[in-house]
């Protein structure tokens, strides 16, 4: 889901949250889109992979939102100037949104292609307890299915659960949760990973300094992500988060099931974030009720609200901003900064006080859009597989990589349309995958008989 | 170069971003477009007929330029919806960005996306161990390859620019002429491996497309001295 929001901490969990796109607006703002996924926190086991939902933010554009709200103290503002200030900013959110995307599967796809470890079918998760190596193609497929049945059960129990603790307020529980799983994925998938690379290229480390970076990496990025610090880095670690279950996922998962899975899961999304009752809808729902921001351990934000009484221009905001928001408006003011925030920590404390103390002090705030992370994991997943397994090689891995960006574009101009969180996923997944099948089997033979004889196109 | 291109041209405005990314994606679904029928064709004829398969191969090829053409001018007409709706977004009445800009990114899209499929499986086998031509091709393959690709992103920038301009002010002349030189540019590259015959016309067709986008952009001789008497 794609939704300006507030940041709320939600900690990355190990269950699969799915974020959407939601657009946090504060109140003022009619134009409050939440599309939060919850990401369902997976259980911190060894098989258990984290999946970080993605909950797509729903890219409103914040501007889009602006107009809407028509901010009092600009009373001025002419609501198409509000429009058209959505718009402009939507293309720079898009780009705003582009760039992680683009980084993300940029480094899933380049591990993926240089390191073998990946690529390599080592065992599967117990969440898809079918094998894919049956004789026949009927038995894979009803195993890919049944696996993706199992997989989607156990998301939407996940994300059921986190929504009713959410409901009862068993914010301790979750933040706990988050934690654990930020945890285990900063520290043991990054050691994972680590010691992967260093074999591929035949680098020695011997253990203190393997132990020393990887505390200092661990330590920095639970502070970043739960807490505060500097956007970029916070936007780079979640960024590295993502890959790192990307490329669990991309590893465990076996070929058909990853397909069926990536089709589902769009499915479900759609159903989670659009129906009154689903999950995500509410979740989202709630927050705005209670005008507290989402988690936001779970969701990547591209801009970043300084709050906490700390009136730094330079440090406020990614741009400028433009508008300055009204004391009263700031009640839910901080929502619209696209923070990052997909740290796990969420923090109580701070909401609260920051629509009090911020107020005066509340610097532009960038308007951004959030992202949820389950997204981002979802998006390189398909496109690393397509670098693992396709034959075409790179051709279908761009392929896959410009169709998955025209999705997040559309995605983003239905989100400045209808102002109300969405998900990301399903546009983009199913561009995606058609694209995948289809230049896989399609193009790469054109292509190929092209090159051999050097024609040009 | 296309990269520079890129860096310095587009890289700073969003918008052009996504117009570029947009014209990637649908240089991208002319091609899937184009392979479907050259692979239905293909099955549903001989494999083992040599000199069908060429035939096939050529008939693949020309149709293919000619669906790409059939959607730059879809895109065009994406983009004039665009652009009247940026222009009544816009607070002074005018859009924030030119159709000129749009034809020039437009082309760069389609360029870059066509660019790549053409280079990218090159260049990743290049990377690995083995020789250039030890089967009795040429040993120029990955050099002029690399060339070919230039010229023929350069040239979809520019017969962007010509295409948009000719559809902007109706002049059909203009619009037949960029199909006729798309159609001769990959007509010359037959003649591979005999890189005279493709690279050279290639070249002299693309310094062609350039004047005259040129021209067409406002751009005169004057302007052209003045640029490298500054420079100097």
């Amino acid at each position: 889901m794609i939704t300006f929001m507030n940041n709320s901490d939600s900690e990355e969990e190990p269950c699969n949250e799915r974020t959407s796109l939601m657009s946090a607006e504060s109140p003022p703002v009619p134009s409050y889109q939440d599309g939060l996924q919850a990401s369902e926190a997976g259980e911190a086991q060894a098989h258990r992979k984290r999946r970080a939902g993605g909950s797509g933010n729903p890219n409103n554009l914040a501007d889009g939102e602006r107009p809407d709200s028509g901010v009092p103290v600009r009373g001025s503002t002419s609501e198409n100037e509000e429009e058209e200030l959505t718009l402009k900013y939507g293309a720079k959110h898009v780009i705003m949104l582009f760039v992680p995307v683009t980084l993300c599967m940029i480094v899933v796809v380049a591990t993926i292609k240089s390191v073998r470890f990946y690529t390599e079918k080592n065992g599967q998760l117990i969440y898809t307890p079918f094998s894919e190596d049956t004789p026949s193609v009927g038995q894979r497929l009803l195993n890919s299915v049944l696996n993706t049945i199992i997989m989607i059960s156990v998301i939407v129990v996940m994300t059921v659960f986190l929504v009713l603790l959410y409901k009862y307020r068993c914010y301790k529980f979750i933040h706990g949760w988050l934690i654990l799983s930020s945890l285990m994925l900063l520290f043991l998938f990054t050691y994972i990973y680590l010691g992967e690379v260093l074999k591929t290229y035949n680098v020695a480390m011997d253990y203190p300094t393997l132990f020393l970076v990887i505390w200092n990496f661990g330590a920095v990025g639970m502070i970043c992500i739960h807490w505060k610090g500097p956007l970029q880095l916070q936007q780079a670690y979640l960024i590295m988060i993502s890959a790192l279950m990307a490329l669990v996922f991309i590893k465990y998962l076996p070929e058909w099931s990853a397909w069926v899975i990536l089709g589902a899961i769009s499915i479900y999304d759609l159903m989670a974030v659009l129906c009154p009752k689903g999950p995500l809808r509410m979740l989202v729902e709630t927050a705005q009720e209670r005008n507290e921001p989402i988690f936001p351990a779970l969701i990547y934000s591209s801009a970043m609200i300084w709050t906490v009484g700390m009136a730094k221009p330079d440090t406020a905001s990614r741009g400028p901003s433009q508008q300055r928001w009204d004391a009263a408006e700031h009640g839910r003011g901080n929502h619209r900064s696209p923070s990052h925030e997909d740290s796990q920590m969420s923090e109580p404390g701070p909401v609260p006080t920051r629509p009090i103390s911020s107020l005066e002090e509340l610097e532009e705030e960038e308007r951004g859009v959030k992202l949820g992370l389950g997204d981002f994991i979802f998006y390189s997943v398909l496109v690393g597989k397509a670098a693992a397994t396709a034959s075409g090689d790179w051709n279908t891995t761009l392929a896959c990589f410009v169709a998955i960006l025209i999705g997040l574009c559309l995605t983003l101009l239905l989100l400045a349309v209808f102002k109300k969180a969405l998900p990301a996923l399903p546009i983009s997944i199913t561009f995606g995958l058609v694209f995948y099948f289809s230049t896989d089997n399609l193009v790469r033979p054109f292509m190929d008989t092209l090159a051999s004889h050097q024609l040009y196109i | 170069p296309a990269l520079g291109l890129f860096l310095f041209t587009i890289a700073r405005d969003p918008l052009r971003i996504i117009i570029l990314i947009a014209g990637a994606f649908f240089w991208l679904v002319s091609l899937l477009l184009s392979s479907l029928i050259w692979f239905i064709a293909v099955k549903a004829s001989d494999p083992q007929d040599e000199p069908l398969q060429k035939g096939l191969l050529i008939f693949g090829v020309m149709f293919s330029v000619l669906l790409q053409e059939a959607f730059r001018f879809l895109y065009y007409k994406l983009l004039r919806k665009a652009i009247e709706g940026l222009v009544a977004l816009s607070e002074d009445g005018c859009s924030p960005i030119s159709i000129q800009q749009m034809a020039y990114v437009a082309g760069v899209g389609f360029g870059l996306m066509s660019g790549a499929f053409s280079m990218i499986n090159l260049l990743a086998d290049a990377l690995g161990p083995g020789t250039v031509g030890i089967h009795g091709d040429s040993q120029l393959y990955f050099l002029t390859s690399a060339f070919m690709t230039m010229v023929l992103i350069f040239l979809h920038t520019f017969w962007g620019i010509l295409f948009f301009h000719g559809c902007e002010h109706r002049r059909w002349w203009e619009i037949t002429a960029v199909v006729v030189m798309h159609l001769a540019v990959s007509g010359s590259t037959f003649c591979n491996p005999f890189y005279v015959g493709s690279l050279v016309p290639s070249y002299l067709l693309m310094a062609a497309a350039a004047a005259w986008a040129y021209s067409l952009s406002g751009g005169s001789t004057q302007n052209l001295r003045r640029f490298f008497l500054c420079k100097s």
